[in-house]
């Protein structure tokens, strides 16, 4: 299979590979596909509390090239964006970027997914912490 | 180049740079042998005659030729040059035996006892059978990927006409115990056909001493060119008639009409001769080169699992899957060697190699395998860097793999919750 230029750079040079504390209460962790599918990807992005833009974003994926350069680009791109403006990212402005054939959308479909998986988990978290800090604070209120 | 032995002297191949890419990939194809070309030469031109005639001398030496090239074929597989049949390719000689002997026999009976680890020219020409009427036992392989005996005898039934089995298998190169079915097939009564594309010309195959009764071959797995193979078919204890598919001149004995292609059956069997005289020369070099790259990858890499059985495999052959990491990815890690993947994503279908998965290793390890088949050309510097670019491709993409990632952790990675749905 042929890849892209950029597809083969995501592969080379991936951006942000790693992981972020998964207990940090800013931190959101997305774990979406299946092994016996050919593809997983982890996706970690953290917030900032004060500004709700993303500071940093991490990813680990287990897939072919065209899974890791989406979750690369995923993650370069989520560098800045407020919450809801992560949310916006579609597949297909992946697909368009990394000029992905046919057989590779599902791809793109899946690093869509782990934003918004990750955002998800991040969103949870706070909704617990702020659950958390309601109840810590009502005997002293 | 020295005629004995091998193609290149040691002296010779030291003194070679590695080239780039590395062919490894030997159970896809191989390169034609340069005295296989030099002797399909003169038949393109000066000695272009159709073996078909019979009235003028360019017909009788093209015939000669031919004739020639039956008997170095037979010679290597211990037939009579009579029991050769030319064909197109493999594909052509597996859909004449299963389908020949499906319409010959149908009287006998509507049973074909296959399994499912056979070569797509296999299953697909059953699973047409089936659309006409035949009924067809898959049987399945154990874990090491051989199919049992037991399983064998239990499918058999007094409407069973032809047992098609493998001799090696094309990806994980392991080796069925082919002598064991033709004893079983001579007691039964049942004709036995096996695909033997793989195993001809590596280790020694005799038709008499196994019990075979048809075995497809190719002349382009075993050094010779594409597009030229056979089907042995035996003449005696029992004679085995088959239909023909392709109807014509009455070629070939009236089993495969259609002009010769005098060039390719010559280089088949100038291939064939080579392949007898240096054959188990050439296999042990292969074994110990094939033992070297899997005993240098388990000391550098761990988290390997060997994909069917080592004891009955190919010389040449190594199937191994390198967990945590995906098949394509990898192979896109080792672009300057050629080998090829289990992983879906190096297929159009989407699902991982349905051999592997015939083993039961779980589609994540089919996904995470790589074939590696060693040839007339590969040398010890080859399977260095192999080894050793595998090893940095390897551990660089565990490093990006969150399965890895969990399972240092301790995470058992079969209890986790997938999603699946969708992908």
């Amino acid at each position: 299979m042929a890849y892209s230029n950029k597809v083969i750079d995501h592969y080379e040079n991936p951006r942000n590979v790693g992981s972020l504390p998964k207990d940090d209460v800013n931190v959101g962790t997305g774990l979406v596909g299946a092994p016996e599918c050919g593809d997983v990807m982890k996706l970690q992005v953290k917030v900032n509390p004060a500004t709700g833009v993303i500071d940093d974003a991490k990813f680990k994926t287990f897939g072919c090239g065209s899974a890791i350069a989406s979750s690369s680009l995923a993650t370069e791109w989520l560098k800045g964006k407020t919450v809801d403006e992560a949310l916006a990212i579609k597949n297909t402005d992946i697909v368009n970027e990394l000029s992905l054939p046919p057989v590779k959308i599902h791809c793109s479909v899946l690093a869509e997914d782990a934003i918004k998986a990750a955002i998800a988990d991040y969103k949870k978290k706070q909704a617990a912490e702020a659950k958390t800090a309601d109840t810590v604070a009502q005997p002293t209120a | 180049m020295t005629l004995e032995g091998e193609a290149f002297s040691r002296a010779e191949r030291d003194d070679m740079a590695i080239k780039l890419p590395i062919y490894m990939d030997y159970h896809a194809t191989t390169p034609v042998d340069p005295r296989v070309v030099e002797a399909m030469l003169p038949y393109f031109t000066e000695k272009f005659g159709n073996a078909a005639s019979r009235n003028h001398p360019f017909g009788w030496e093209a015939e000669e030729a031919v004739e020639k090239a039956r008997k170095q074929v037979a010679d290597l597989i211990g037939a009579s040059a009579k029991e050769i049949v030319f064909t197109s390719g493999a594909t052509e000689s597996d859909n004449l035996a299963i389908k020949g002997v499906a319409e010959m026999y149908r009287e006998k009976g509507n049973h074909i006892i296959t399994c499912v680890t056979e070569h797509k020219a296999v299953i697909d020409t059953c699973k047409r059978l089936e659309k006409d009427g035949y009924r067809v036992t898959y049987l399945a392989v154990q874990k090491d990927g051989r199919i049992s005996l037991e399983e064998l005898r239990a499918a058999i039934t007094d409407k069973t006409i032809l047992i098609t089995i493998m001799a090696a298998n094309n990806e994980i190169g392991v080796i069925q115990p082919i002598t064991e079915i033709g004893a079983i097939a001579k007691e039964k009564g049942i004709l036995f056909h096996t695909d033997a594309v793989q195993i001809v010309g590596k280790v020694p195959f005799n038709v008499n001493e196994l019990g075979v009764h048809m075995a497809s071959l190719s002349a382009h797995k075993m050094y010779g060119p594409k597009g030229v193979g056979a089907l042995y078919v035996r003449r005696r204890n029992p004679r085995v008639l088959l239909a023909p598919i392709i109807d014509g001149g009455g070629h070939e004995r009236g089993m495969r009409s259609g002009t010769l292609n005098v060039p390719s059956i010559v280089g088949f069997g100038k291939a064939a001769e080579l392949c007898k005289q240096e054959m188990a020369k050439e296999s042990e070099r292969l074994r110990g080169l094939r033992d070297y790259l899997n005993d240098k990858l388990h000391k550098q890499l761990d988290e390997l699992y060997i994909n069917g059985s080592m004891d009955h495999r190919l010389p040449h052959n190594l199937n191994i899957s390198f967990a945590y990491v995906e098949g394509e990815s990898l192979l896109m890690g080792i672009n300057d060697v050629a080998v090829s993947s289990g992983s879906a994503c190096t297929s159009a279908s989407l699902e991982p190699s349905y051999v592997l998965k015939a083993l039961g290793a779980g589609d994540d390890l089919a996904h995470s395998s790589i074939r590696f088949g060693l040839g007339r050309w590969t040398t010890r510097e080859e399977v260095d860097y192999v080894a050793d670019k595998l090893t940095s491709v390897v551990s660089r993409l565990r490093d990006m793999s969150p399965l890895y990632e969990l399972a240092k952790e301790g995470v058992d990675l079969s209890t986790m919750q997938w999603q699946t749905e969708g992908h």
